[in-house]
């Protein structure tokens, strides 16, 4: 009779530990489909909404037209730096401008470090149709410059295998052809500057419209690297001083 | 007959013209005439005070360019009559207000009127300023003298005639200006009182909340009662918190969240008011934002709406706006336009969903944008921006959606409105 009453007590309380359980259970389910939304998570990637739209969840852009550029794997000290020139308006693009304008220097930094940090396969984009001696002459200002014009290759501060050098120093290669012209041409509109001496835009002046081109198709064209990561800093001495760069240009 | 007339004509225009136009210039004092002495200006009790006094004012959202040198001026403000960029209030000899005694500084904020008796656009906010005590102005005179000079020419202004004449603002300032300090209402409470004088005076809220008129001036008493923002195209929403009012059913302490950390459980800050919650109100004293949501408190109920139902079948809009909605913002702002507590706003009640134009729910459909970074709020959460995404047709439909909603009543919004925002402001 007690070994009866002793399994019966067992019993119930599974029996009634499975009843709270299923009504706890039904509860949730209950609760998640009443509730007018989901949990909003804590994480950044939730925070930067904003940010995300236009240039994807993992900052992939929109390689096929290159009007959003990608962000994922860029330096973070570049990032950061590209959201306070826009938050500053020396580069220029209202919906940027807008976006950045009230956040704080820490929280920028967060965000472009969320960015860098991001690994995306590299998807190559439409290169427009150029002759072989255009390529030509772009392969010799990038890798050699044109001494007589002062312009210093393009290897000199962007790395070797052009891509890049951290913390500041973006890479140039794995971007489409209409981002990298796009680019050199606001320099010379002054809608793009940075911090003074503003060296990208000294380069960008001395460059002819033929040179745009040219430099730019053999970017955006060029065999990516096995390894796209930026070079470790300090792997690269800059030939000019920059201001984005701090006191690490020797200024020559 | 008719020749009396004409000359009769001709000779008010000219009467008018020489009281409008004729100079009235005064020699500016030196600085050593003024009846301030150095050392008082160099206190530094009296220095803190004034700088705490220039973030209550924000000063230095209209005197600072865009990723220029604080108080250095050159933001150019727009308005229907033109372009003014402000001037550099830094001590700076040549180019600021290093030459300028108190009595000078005192004449621009309290009567509007330059160092040599030139008056003053009233872009520059003096029909606010005027009310502002004279200790609280020789704080801020000495924290702006004891900052570091920057050198920074003005730059012209563009303002279209008349206006370019600047003694047109004589029968401007007749209409419009009232010059005179705030009077203490004995029968209120100290701290009604210290709301009042913040509200309306260096907090300058009326600039902005208020409607203005055609000539860009606010009729009689301006009260707070909402009105679209010049050449900015924001909504600045009436501030009752009262029946009818723009903020009806704000607490106090709604109020003090907002200007404090950017949100409140009935609304966050974007555009020109993120920035005045950024730079100035989320530094401001506890005592000071309560005082000021007790006067905002104190504003009375206002007229119930003309209502929101049209003419137009909305059926179908209302069906699209639903749609669109489901796909894209029900899962932040919920089904049922109620936001999360601490992360996205409310839709449902919100003042700047329900004002009179639907600028506001427009433009942040198409900008998106964070909400203002403050102590705090460090990390905020943000909307995306849906203008490369949503057609003008979309975006009325959504709108209009939200604006009729849950407890909302407010007017349709219509494609053609849509288009006059869809360009991004920048400074």
């Amino acid at each position: 009779m007690k070994s009866l009453s002793a399994k019966w007590s067992r019993n119930w309380r599974v029996i009634s530990a499975w009843m709270v359980l299923m009504l706890l259970l039904h509860a949730h389910a209950a609760r998640a489909q009443d509730a007018p939304h989901p949990a909003i998570p804590d994480t950044l990637q939730q925070r930067i909404a904003a940010c995300i739209a236009c240039h994807g969840t993992h900052g992939e852009g929109t390689p096929e037209s290159g009007f959003f550029p990608r962000l994922a794997g860029k330096p973070a000290g570049y990032l950061a730096r590209q959201l306070k020139d826009f938050q500053d308006g020396l580069r220029k693009y209202g919906p940027m401008e807008y976006t950045v304008r009230q956040l704080s220097p820490a929280y920028m930094e967060e965000i472009a470090a969320y960015f860098a940090a991001q690994e995306v396969p590299y998807e190559r984009s439409p290169v427009p149709d150029v002759s072989a001696e255009t390529l030509q002459r772009g392969e010799t200002l990038v890798t050699h410059g044109d001494a007589a014009r002062q312009i210093p290759p393009c290897t000199a501060c962007h790395g070797s295998q052009l891509t890049g050098v951290q913390p500041n120093i973006p890479g140039l290669v794995g971007l489409p052809y209409d981002y990298i012209s796009s680019q050199l041409g606001s320099w010379r509109t002054k809608t793009r500057a940075t911090v003074a001496p503003d060296c990208m835009a000294d380069m960008a002046n001395r460059l002819s419209d033929s040179d745009i081109t040219a430099v730019s198709a053999w970017l955006a064209s060029r065999t990516l690297p096995a390894d796209m990561h930026a070079q470790a800093a300090g792997s690269v001495t800059p030939p000019l001083h920059c201001g984005v760069l701090g006191d690490k240009g020797d200024g020559a | 007959m008719k020749r009396i007339v004409i000359v009769v004509v001709l000779l008010l225009l000219a009467a008018g013209g020489w009281w409008l136009f004729r100079s009235e210039s005064r020699p500016s004092a030196p600085t050593s005439a003024s009846t301030v002495d150095a050392a008082t200006l160099k206190d530094p009790a009296l220095i803190a005070q004034g700088e705490y006094l220039a973030t209550v004012g924000d000063c230095a959202s209209c005197h600072t360019r865009q990723g220029g040198a604080l108080y250095a001026g050159g933001r150019v403000l727009p308005t229907p009559f033109g372009n003014i960029p402000s001037p550099n209030i830094t001590p700076d000899r040549d180019t600021g207000l290093g030459e300028w005694s108190f009595e000078d500084f005192w004449q621009a904020l309290h009567s509007g009127k330059g160092r040599h008796g030139e008056l003053l656009y009233p872009v520059f906010s003096y029909t606010s300023f005027t009310k502002v005590s004279r200790d609280d102005a020789l704080a801020m005179f000495a924290y702006l003298q004891s900052l570091a000079p920057v050198h920074a020419p003005a730059q012209p202004a563009t303002l279209s005639f008349p206006y370019s004449v600047r003694n047109s603002l004589k029968a401007w300032r007749a209409l419009y200006f009232k010059e005179g300090e705030f009077q203490r209402d004995p029968s209120k409470s100290d701290a009604w009182n210290r709301g009042a004088y913040l509200v309306q005076g260096l907090g300058h809220c009326n600039e902005c909340h208020a409607p203005r008129d055609s000539l860009g001036g606010q009729q009689g008493n301006a009260s707070l009662a909402g009105g679209q923002i010049p050449s900015q195209n924001w909504y600045a929403p009436d501030l009752s918190t009262q029946t009818n009012g723009g903020l009806a059913g704000w607490s106090e302490q709604d109020i003090v969240d907002l200007l404090k950390t950017g949100q409140s459980a009935r609304g966050t800050a974007f555009g020109p008011m993120a920035e005045v919650v950024a730079r100035s109100t989320q530094h401001m004293h506890d005592d000071d934002l309560h005082a000021m949501a007790t006067y905002l408190q104190s504003l009375p109920p206002r007229a119930a709406s003309v209502s929101g139902k049209t003419q137009l079948d909305t059926r179908a809009i209302m069906q699209h706006g639903a749609k669109i909605y489901a796909e894209r913002c029900a899962d932040c702002h919920g089904k049922d336009g109620g936001g999360v507590a601490g992360v996205y706003p409310p839709l449902n009640g919100n003042s700047s969903v329900n004002e009179p134009t639907g600028i506001n729910a427009m433009r942040v459909v198409l900008l998106g944008g964070f909400a203002p970074v403050t102590q705090g709020n460090p990390r905020p959460y943000s909307m995306p921006p849906f203008a490369q995404q949503l057609s003008d047709a979309d975006v009325a439909a959504v709108v209009t959606y939200i604006r009729q909603s849950w407890s909302n009543t407010a007017s349709v919004v219509l494609e053609r409105d849509v288009v006059k925002y869809r360009h991004t402001p920048i400074d």
